[in-house]
């Protein structure tokens, strides 16, 4: 126990996920809130995302699911009185919320001491130019800079420092809105962007090709500094450490340089005070000044970062928990080392292997994003891979990042211009670039010249094409060569390709060969001390094993990989509660994942963590080596429900329903089938190989349909179609259109409601349900989906009739495990449309809600001793909300379609429909209700006429409404007061104007529907209808103002404004709202 | 920059490393074809290995890197070195590169090795080897080439000192004309060049003598003696101890690192005994003893110093395995430390220990 006088803490969290702030900031507020508990202090956590681990009933006291922001936590402050305050565990949004806090004097006022770091050295970090003037005073070397407050200022800076220039905003998350600028144009367009988010740019000497390091810092309040970790970045400076690959430790420093930079570290974190945690991000010239090592500091975070989550999972040495017990007032001296239990805190890791860190994007989901990364940080996810060696590290973060990729060298490259392009432009495919490049004989000299990537880097790519290459021309795969591919990173199912072999049979080769990965241990002390340590990896370079298999008690939990749009932190939160929950039935849990960022991942969830990859061969090795009871692979997302039929085909043991019902539940044909025969509805489908089937179903059945290719070339994975010109255009163009890739078409129903039905069955029966609703019409993904539950909108008798179906449904597929339908409700009628016998998304949410524990009960119902749960109507409403990124994605159109593209999510509970969902929606955007005004552009008709008592609601509620040309007519016509405003397209001022002066607290955008466009023969509009909505929209979120595209959430919000000012919702935690 | 040319694999000629208990590693070879012997040791730094392998700490030890990846940033320069040579018998990695990047490299990893006549394996499992090193404590080992057959080595019953230290008496300034510049007296018994950098960038002139030289009879005036690193047994320089009697007899500042920690204890009347595998890495916990303050040092020693000698007070302490990092006098200006202010490699942190030596001179 720690000595410390603090009773209560509050603990802030970093709310819903988003580019920039994911899932990391989970594990440091679960570690810290841990640590805390430890030394039994009351914990307060305000976070309103639902689906994480630190907002479970058994981590702290209290949790408030609110936004974090100055107005609900000075409420939460006042009403619980706690004595102290932690501010660096939940990423930027809590951190400028406490900075806020502070500045109002609210913690001054309530008594309430910030734990850590003192505040002034964090807004010294936080301000670019009084920090730069800190490290001067402190002989620590700077860029040359300049800060501006407008374009002027930026330009002056521009003529004394000179071409190229980094400009970034000032307070911004991930490097939002920053760029390099080569010249006045650029440097206009940039500061513009920069100075709509931020009062403030940063203007510097852009270091070209300089390497890009970072050290994590730890020092405690005796002024004992550590540092925990290093890191080197693959490309030179200019990209975002967020978007970059990195390796860990260093290696291509030497020890000078290593130690120059690590004593800097020291002499920053020193002269900050620093108590806890904080990254030092440098600037490192290839080359020597006058003998001398030439450096330039970055950033600093004095604050528990993304970082730090990567450097606490690469080196075992974890850092939240430590920075927690820090803040209390602890000494490095006296806590303990958890990973040995035989040292102290105070060391340093030493690493016997490398950690690859390599960022996870989807940016083919966003329509009109740019590919490009640079400064600003645009990847939604990420992986780390453990290897003795970089080849094995980086070809094993190659295939966890995309589960489908198996190498460098696997690219989807047209021609010679792509290749070309992709080396010259940094984006997500330059590494594989690269590789082409190798491989058609390009030298690493010149590709160092382009990228600027080190040459150490490029000879070791060059080493995997040329092994690939050797491969190609003579396949004679003896003992020696095989070994010497798999030490280099090779997968079995690449080796297969490369040699017209199959992924098995390699394997039986290989483990004929006697060739089988060895079991390492990370111990933080590469083996200098004997620690016994549960954090595991797999390596081709050993010989020995460092554990003993657990045999027939291990049962083995997989995890979802990298978060990325359509699999996030929901699926990590099941993954540890059914990995907790076999402890119960007496097994010992094994958890398999490659996400740096989740809790899953973390020395403490699990008996044992292999960071490894969720792919057939790495799940097979590992298995074959505990000899394990089992696997649980339906908690995980979609990736590893995947693996479902190879797994059982060769033999394994999966918990739960059988993999020929899983494939029964996948399979298009199969499920149709099924459906047919228990007579449940489902709307019309066929799947086609050439356009002409696709036309006799449209003939049928009629415009619009949902089209879905089984393989994408580029771009959405679906589509609605609305006229035969779009359905050919977008099997065309977007499609692979053969016999071996048929794609599906379905009747697009449209004006449905959709409901998710989620439950836990075992041997067929129901254990546990929910039924929840989406507050948007079907058509928005149920990802994107505004969820509610209990229901509030739906007929008790639709309620029973998908309760039936889902009985009839488990029933024929014998279901043990979860099970989620979704739903489509066309006037009283249900649909089936989808069957996942995976845990879905909502698990949480309905656990949480519903203070049932779904993953638990998934498995107790895989030994059979799940319960039927007493359904007990709750007494109070959920709503969950999404978070969207767009703001960082340039480019990328602001609208809900089939396909997802929220990167988080948060819900909140409340007295009724309206104060949850006001809750919830505060608490994935920033509103200022000072604004009494709002903006309306509602295309078509049939928008503007459903949206009428909404506007009439607005005027009550005292809002003066600007509204675009055919809108305001309408307006008018119905006597309702508004202000005519321009559109987009016509000469200033126009709606921009209104939007880029921030003169309304929201936007609600509604476009017209393509039917309608279509039935009113304007579809030659098209095209004008979708440009104008896109700069409002793109305009709207640029701006940081709240924007809403769709009818119903926009009218719901506007009706929950008017029952509820945000002064009159209910401050009362989480346990609160389950015991009224 | 290596070309093409020099990349081109040449035939890979496997050696084995036998170890006293009979186990046996094949590796490849990358260093020099040649047979050594030694005794087997580990360091865990990540970075840093030109440095380790020249530091004379480290002669008639086979050296393993727990670390995986070595020969990356290739070998700087001679001036860089912390002696004049390789000072190993022999190394062992999991993985060598050589595909140096650095723009301080002169020249590869292997060449250099191959150069100096140093044999260099690469095994994979170098992490089994640390492990039975740490269970049953180093051990003596061979390198064998061609099967030849060599004899084992047990570096701890030769004055490895004897060996490594300098023939000559040297002198190091920064300022060669200026004769003011006070003079300190190194001790050398298997020093590592830091130790004289670190001292001549205090503007001090160094002047490095042999380990057996008495330095009460030098006919020049100098303010202090630092005892320097150095290889083995502390019992095996028992001239130095005697010696280093006279210099704490005429009260002149004495400093000890790492070797000269346990000669000011042994010529004090402490005792030294072996660690069971030592302490090699850049990561050891040292704390001030009686405060909450501690550093990150570079340590190399097998021995620790055991009994504190009379007059004497504990001055660091492993935070780790609580042995005996330094000992300071309660009235005199003498001291030690166990580990390695000069770094070189490993962390800065304590190089304050040359600026509160310096205030002790007068």
């Amino acid at each position: 126990m720690i000595k410390t006088k603090y009773k209560k803490i509050l603990v802030l969290g970093s709310g819903a996920l988003k580019i920039g702030e994911a899932g990391e900031f989970d594990y440091s507020g679960s570690q810290a809130i841990k640590a805390l508990r430890e030394e039994k202090i009351k914990v307060i956590l305000v976070n309103p995302n639902i689906a994480t681990f630190q907002t479970s009933k058994d981590l702290a006291d209290e949790v408030y699911f609110l936004p974090v922001n100055e107005y609900f936590v000075e409420k939460v402050i006042k009403k619980e009185r706690p004595d102290g305050v932690c501010l660096s565990f939940g990423g930027q949004t809590a951190l400028n919320c406490g900075l806020a806090l502070d500045k109002k004097g609210v913690f001054k006022k309530y008594n309430v001491e910030i734990l850590g770091s003192p505040v002034s050295s964090i807004e010294l970090t936080e301000d670019r130019q009084m920090f730069a003037e800190h490290l001067k005073s402190i002989d620590i070397p700077v860029p040359p800079s300049g800060t501006a407050v407008n374009l002027k200022q930026a330009q002056q800076i521009a003529k004394v420092i000179g071409y190229p220039l980094m400009v970034r905003a000032a307070f911004a998350l991930g490097g939002q809105k920053s760029g390099v600028a080569q010249n006045d144009e650029d440097l206009k367009e940039i500061v513009e962007g920069a100075l709509a988010i931020s009062p403030q740019v940063l203007i510097e000497k852009y270091l070209h090709h300089f390497k890009e390091i970072e050290y994590e810092v730890v020092r405690d309040k005796f002024g004992n500094i550590i540092t925990v970790c290093n890191m080197e970045n693959f490309d030179p400076l200019g990209i975002h450490t967020g978007d970059s690959i990195v390796i860990a430790p260093s290696q291509t420093l030497n020890n000078e340089e290593y130690h120059a930079l690590r004593q800097a570290s020291i002499k920053i974190v020193e002269s900050l005070k620093i108590v806890g945690e904080c990254n030092v991000q440098y600037a490192l010239n290839p080359k020597s000044k006058n003998g001398e090592v030439d450096y330039f500091v970055i950033e600093v975070n004095a604050r528990l970062s993304r970082s730090s989550a990567l450097a606490s999972k690469a080196t075992g040495y974890p850092l939240a928990y430590v920075a927690a017990k820090l803040a209390l007032g602890a000494s490095l001296l006296e806590i303990e080392n958890k990973i040995t239990r035989v040292t102290k805190s105070f060391f340093e890791p030493a690493l016997d292997y490398v950690v690859i860190k390599m960022p996870r994007w989807d940016l083919e989901k966003f329509q009109g994003a740019s590919e490009k990364i640079g400064s600003a940080m645009k990847s939604v996810g990420e992986v780390m891979a453990i290897g003795r060696n970089f080849e094995e590290a980086l070809q094993k973060a190659v295939r966890m990042q995309s589960g489908s990729i198996e190498s460098i060298t696997d690219n989807g490259f047209h021609d010679r211009v792509e290749i070309k392009k992709f080396l010259h432009t940094p984006t997500p495919k330059r590494l594989f670039a690269i590789a082409s490049n190798l491989m058609k004989g390009m030298s690493v000299e010149e590709i160092h010249k382009i990228t600027g990537i080190d040459l150490w880097f490029l000879y070791r790519l060059e080493n995997i094409v040329s092994l690939e290459k050797k491969l190609n021309k003579n396949k004679n795969l003896n003992k020696e060569v095989l070994l010497n591919l798999k030490q280099s990173g090779f997968s079995d199912k690449k080796i297969g390709q490369i040699c017209g072999e199959s992924e098995f049979a390699i394997r039986n080769l290989r483990k004929g060969l006697g060739i089988k990965p060895y079991v390492f241990n990370i111990d933080t002390l590469a083996g200098e001390v004997p620690a016994q340590t549960n954090y595991l990896y797999l390596t081709y370079h050993g010989s020995h094993h460092d554990v003993l298999p657990l045999g027939k008690n291990a049962t083995i939990v997989l995890g979802s990989g990298p978060y990325h749009i359509g699999s996030s932190v929901e699926f990590d939160w099941s993954c540890v509660y059914a990995a907790m929950a076999l402890k119960k039935h007496k097994k010992e849990s094994i958890i398999i994942n490659c996400n740096p960022e989740t809790v899953s991942t973390d020395y403490d969830m699990s008996d044992r963590l292999y960071f490894e990859n969720i792919s057939f061969e790495t799940i097979a090795d590992i298995f074959e080596f505990e000899n394990a009871y089992g696997l649980i692979i339906s908690v995980g997302g979609q990736r590893p429900n995947n693996l479902s039929q190879k797994l059982s085909r060769e033999g394994f043991h999966i918990l739960g329903t059988d993999a020929s019902n899983i494939n029964r539940a996948e399979d298009r044909n199969l499920f149709s089938a099924l459906l047919d025969k228990l007579n449940i509805d489902q709307p019309a489908w066929t799947s086609f190989t050439n356009i002409k089937e696709a036309k006799k179903f449209t003939d049928s059945y009629g415009f619009p349909v949902l089209v879905r290719p089984s393989y994408v070339l580029s771009g959405s994975a679906m589509k609605v179609c609305y006229s035969p010109s779009e359905l050919n255009t977008f099997v065309n163009k977007a499609a692979v259109l053969s016999p071996l890739h048929p794609v599906t078409i379905s009747k697009y129903i449209e004006n449905a409601k959709e409901l998710e039905f989620d439950a836990v069955a075992q041997k067929g029966e129901l254990m546990i349900y929910g039924i929840s609703e989406h507050v948007e019409n079907a058509g928005v993904h149920s990802g994107d989906a505004t969820i509610v539950y209990p229901t509030q909108r739906v007929y008790a008798s639709t309620e029973s009739q998908l309760r039936e179906i889902s009985k009839k449904i488990t029933k024929e597929l014998s279901v043990t495990g979860p099970i989620n339908i979704q739903f489509l409700v066309k006037d009283n009628k249900p649909y089936v449309i989808e069957v996942n016998l995976r845990a879905s998304r909502t698990f949480p949410l309905l656990s949480k809600a519903m203070d049932r524990n779904f993953p638990e009960i998934v498995v107790d119902s895989f030994f059979g001793k799940a319960k039927k749960n007493v359904f007990k109507y709750p007494k109070s409403v959920v709503v969950k909300s999404s978070q969207f990124s767009f703001s960082r994605l340039l480019g990328a159109d602001p609208i809900l379609h089939v396909e997802m593209s929220s990167t988080g999510e948060v819900a909140c509970f409340g007295r009724d429909y309206d104060e949850a969902l006001l809750k919830s929606i505060l608490s994935t955007n920033s509103y200022n209700f000072d604004r009494r005004g709002v903006l309306l552009s509602l295309g078509g008709t049939l928008n503007k006429v459903k949206f009428l008592e909404a506007a009439k609601m607005l005027v009550n509620l005292g809002y003066k409404i600007y509204a675009t040309d055919t809108t305001a007519k309408f307006l008018e016509e119905k006597k309702v007061n508004c202000i005519p405003i321009r559109k987009a397209y016509e000469k200033s001022p126009n709606v921009l104007n209104i939007i880029e002066e921030k003169k309304v607290s929201f936007v609600v955008n509604l476009s017209k529907s393509p039917s309608e466009i279509i039935s009113d023969g304007e579809k030659d509009k098209m095209a004008h209808y979708i440009g104008d909505g896109f700069k409002i929209r793109r305009s709207s979120v640029d701006n940081q103002i709240p924007l809403f595209t769709d009818l119903h959430l926009a009218r719901a919000f506007i009706k929950a404004l008017l029952h509820y000012k945000v002064s009159d919702l209910e401050i009362k935690s989480y346990k609160e709202y389950l015991q009224d | 920059m290596p070309n093409k040319k020099t990349r081109k694999k040449e035939n890979v000629k496997m050696a084995k490393l036998v170890l006293k208990d009979g186990t046996e590693y094949v590796g490849k070879s990358f260093g020099k074809d040649t047979s050594m012997s030694g005794e087997v040791v580990f360091a865990t730094g990540m970075v840093g290995y030109t440095e380790a392998i020249t530091d004379p700490s480290f002669a008639g030890q086979i050296l393993v890197f727990t670390f995986p990846l070595i020969g990356n940033y290739g070998v700087p320069k001679k001036e860089d070195w912390e002696s004049k040579k390789i000072q190993v018998s022999g190394l062992i990695v999991s993985t060598y590169n050589d595909t140096p990047s650095h723009h301080s490299s002169v020249m590869s990893l292997g060449n250099w090795l191959k150069e100096q006549n140093i044999p260099a394996l690469e095994i994979k499992d170098t992490r089994e080897l640390t492990q039975k090193l740490r269970m049953k404590g180093v051990m003596l080992g061979k390198i064998t080439c061609d099967n030849k057959k060599i004899e084992f080595r047990n570096p701890d019953l030769e004055n490895l000192v004897a060996q490594v230290s300098t023939k000559n008496i040297e002198i190091y300034s920064n300022d060669i004309e200026n004769k003011k510049q006070k003079i300190i007296v190194l001790i050398d018994c298997g020093a590592k060049q830091n130790i004289v950098r670190r001292l001549v960038a205090r503007g001090l002139r160094v002047v490095v003598v042999p380990w057996d030289t008495d330095v009460t009879k030098l006919d020049f005036p100098f303010s202090g003696v630092v005892i320097s690193n150095g290889p083995g047994n502390p019992m095996k320089v028992g001239k130095t101890i005697s010696n280093v009697k006279k210099i704490m007899a005429k009260k002149i500042p004495i400093l000890g690192i790492c070797l000269g920690n346990q000669i000011l204890a042994l010529a004090s009347g402490g005792k030294t005994y072996k660690l069971k595998f030592g302490h090699r890495s850049q990561n050891q916990p040292c704390v001030i003893s009686g405060t909450k303050k501690g550093y990150l040092t570079t340590q190399n020693h097998g021995f620790a110093v055991g009994k504190i000698p009379n007059g004497f007070k504990e001055w660091f302490y492993n935070a780790n395995d609580k042995t005996n990092e330094g000992i300071i006098h309660k009235s005199l200006p003498f001291m030690s430390v166990q580990f390695h202010p000069e770094s070189s490699p490993g962390p800065l942190d304590t190089d304050w220990i040359f600026d509160y030596f310096l205030k002790k001179i007068k």
